[in-house]
């Protein structure tokens, strides 16, 4: 099977997912009590209870639930994510509008944890049992268990506001100007930090395992030097685990977006999914989870197609 | 001078349980050319040894003392990058399992020409050439579109032709194989061998060939050295050894081989395992198992005593109180050629 036909299968194959994926959500939705109306009105307890059955009328939240999500799918398919209540703004503009700023941050914490993970991994595992590989431990252990939304806060408290490094809430610049950068880093290393303490422990495990092999021995006695031995032949092979985790923490970037966006005020998806909740905008978290759904259907994705540049035997499968 | 000599080498490792002394006290030469057979159980030390000539073995493991002299060059006394100068290019080694020995994710043909980029300074172009030529030479059909296949998509017995052209990839002069044809089956071990010895007689490269098969020995080498518990206890060239073994370690080794026609029901075998390396017995370190076996074997530790019978007693040697006369009761074993066997020690090596 060739690789296209590969990719074209995977593709398919998340359908069912993404609608599994909108299903639960349209349910957990309507477990919850109250809806976009009873928020609205909310704030003005004069508004009349046939006001309000007029609103959900109009909003067709009156239909039984399966006569709802009927509606909602039917819309999707032909690309149409339906409107935000409150604003009687077009979903999918909105959500094109906060796509990039969460992508770019997403996107900067996953190279952050990459370069970290990596070299540290290497260092602690070629260590291994020795005063570094400690120190990595503890490093990573301690980003692993600090709850990112404290970590944010105790990197704003202290780069931003006590020493005045780094530019923080709304950035002030386009997307894609270097200046950018500054306000990147400290939400990004947030969102970055775990990710990186896990894949720093898979790395380290992974190519300690792979340095017990005999071709690593048998690289050595060919007079290889050890960064040859290292860097070519045990990385290659210790990459094909960490891919793997790599794609896994995609999902926990996207959750952790959510948090990461609301603590550094960060325009993205997910500071406008915690406002959907809030208000029960329907339609908008609805988008919202089928987008990032699909984004970790595409790094699951991406990471089988590293697995076959890394190795030629899963290539050979394809 | 000997292209190869070992002289005392002893190899400990340092585990939870205690010191383990995998190579104790161990001395051989290799002359240029020459096919040296190790012999022994699992766990006499064959293989600790041949890292060591490559100074490769690993935490917690540690060459403690000795000398590997390679043409008058210590190994032991000399930098890593010295050291690495040596592996690949001067000293080479077969491992035992071809398929583990190779990386999976790289084409056979990269792994056997990076060692000649690496030693031999060719470039790119050059180096696949000399790869190609080298893959052919080990009967490898079809050589250049196989260099870039990638390990998985050779037999069991193309991965070991492919190793042995890598081992061979920068005309060594000493090369180790460690039980190469083990992971193969009988026809593809025969055919292994012959490439093996028809390869190093090409390119005169001295052989030190590590095994428990006492029939490849027969068929493949000049001199032998039975090892038992680290310890060389007999070393001979091998019409010797076969003919007139001097060891009773020696002896039980081949009178275990099973033989066409022999009707007994079972396999005859050395009784009881090697002993355990941290705790090893006082004395003879075989004599828990040795049928001769006297109070004077559990005292004394015997040494390697010249016992050769022909002009140069120096050619066999053999670790056994019985050659200091320290036994009462003498060595009680008598060897019967057995024409079966004799035919398989080849008539070209009494020279």
């Amino acid at each position: 099977m060739s690789l296209q036909k590969f990719i074209l299968k995977r593709i398919l194959a998340s359908v069912p997912v993404l609608f599994g994926v909108s299903v639960v959500t349209f349910a957990l939705m309507h477990i919850t009590p109250g809806d976009i109306v009873d928020q609205l009105v909310a704030a003005n307890p004069n508004v009349p209870a046939h006001e309000s059955a007029r609103l959900r009328r109009e909003f067709g939240l009156d239909q039984p639930v399966w006569v709802q999500y009927l509606n909602w799918i039917q819309g999707v398919l032909t690309g149409d994510f339906g409107e935000v209540y409150s604003s009687s703004r077009d979903v999918s503009s909105v959500v094109l509008a906060r796509l990039p700023e969460t992508i770019i941050l997403g996107l900067f914490g996953w190279v952050f944890a990459v370069l970290i993970a990596i070299p540290g991994g290497i260092y602690a595992a070629v260590n291994k049992d020795q005063l570094g590989d400690d120190v990595s431990r503890f490093v990573a252990l301690s980003g692993i268990s600090i709850p990112n939304f404290w970590l944010g806060l105790m990197l704003m408290a202290i780069f931003a506001v006590r020493l005045d490094w780094f530019p923080t809430l709304d950035p002030q610049t386009s997307l894609l100007s270097p200046s950018m950068l500054w306000w990147l880093i400290l939400p990004g290393v947030t969102i970055g930090t775990a990710a990186a303490a896990n894949m720093m422990r898979i790395m380290r495990t992974s190519m300690a395992e792979e340095l017990n092999k005999e071709y690593v021995t048998a690289a050595r006695a060919k007079g290889l030097p050890e960064r040859t031995v290292i860097l070519k032949h045990v990385l290659r092979n210790s990459l094909i685990s960490v891919t793997t985790v790599a794609a896994f923490l995609t999902a926990s970037i996207v959750a952790g977006s959510v948090v990461v966006e609301t603590v550094f005020g960060w325009p993205g998806l997910g500071l406008e999914l915690i406002q959907a909740v809030h208000l029960r905008e329907i339609n908008l978290i609805l988008a919202i989870t089928l987008f990032t759904g699909f984004f970790i259907v595409l790094a699951n994705l991406l990471a089988d197609i590293v697995y076959a540049l890394l190795d030629p035997r899963i290539r050979d499968e394809y | 001078m000997a292209l190869l000599e070992v002289n005392d080498l002893t190899v400990s490792f340092y585990t939870q349980e205690g010191v383990v002394t995998a190579v104790d006290d161990l001395s051989y030469t290799i002359e240029r050319g020459e096919k040296f057979g190790v012999v022994g159980e699992s766990g006499a030390g064959k293989s600790v040894t041949a890292l060591s000539l490559l100074r490769l073995i690993e935490s917690p493991g540690e060459i403690e003392s000795g000398e590997i002299l390679l043409d008058g060059e210590d190994l032991l006394q000399m930098s890593d990058s010295e050291v690495r100068q040596i592996r690949g290019n001067r000293i080479a080694m077969i491992f035992q399992d071809a398929q583990t020995a190779l990386n999976p994710v790289y084409t056979i043909g990269e792994q056997i020409a990076e060692a000649i980029r690496h030693h031999l300074d060719y470039d790119e172009e050059d180096a696949r050439e000399r790869t190609i030529e080298l893959l052919d030479q080990v009967g490898i059909p079809d050589a250049e579109n196989r260099y870039s296949d990638y390990p998985h998509e050779f037999s069991g017995g193309m991965q070991q032709r492919a190793v042995i052209a890598m081992a061979l990839s920068c005309d060594p002069d000493v090369l180790i194989a460690d039980e190469p044809t083990t992971a193969l089956d009988v026809t593809t071990e025969a055919k292994i061998l012959d490439l093996l010895e028809d390869l190093t007689d090409e390119f005169d490269t001295a052989v030190q060939l590590i095994t428990h098969d006492l029939g490849v020995v027969a068929e493949l080498c000049d001199r032998v050295m039975v090892m038992y518990a680290g310890q060389a206890v007999e070393k001979a060239p091998v019409e010797e050894l076969y003919y007139d073994p001097k060891h009773p370690y020696t002896v039980g080794l081949m009178s275990s081989i099973p033989r066409v026609g022999d009707d007994s029901d079972r396999l005859r075998t050395i009784p009881g395992s090697m002993p355990d390396l941290i705790d090893t017995p006082t004395g003879c370190s075989f004599h828990p198992r040795c049928p001769y076996a006297e109070e004077a074997c559990t005292r004394t530790e015997p040494s390697m005593i010249d016992v050769g019978n022909g002009p140069d007693a120096r050619e066999q040697s053999a670790r056994c109180l019985e050659y200091t006369n320290d036994l009462q009761h003498g060595l009680g074993f008598d060897v019967s050629i057995d024409e079966d066997l004799s035919e398989r020690v080849p008539g070209d090596l009494h020279e």
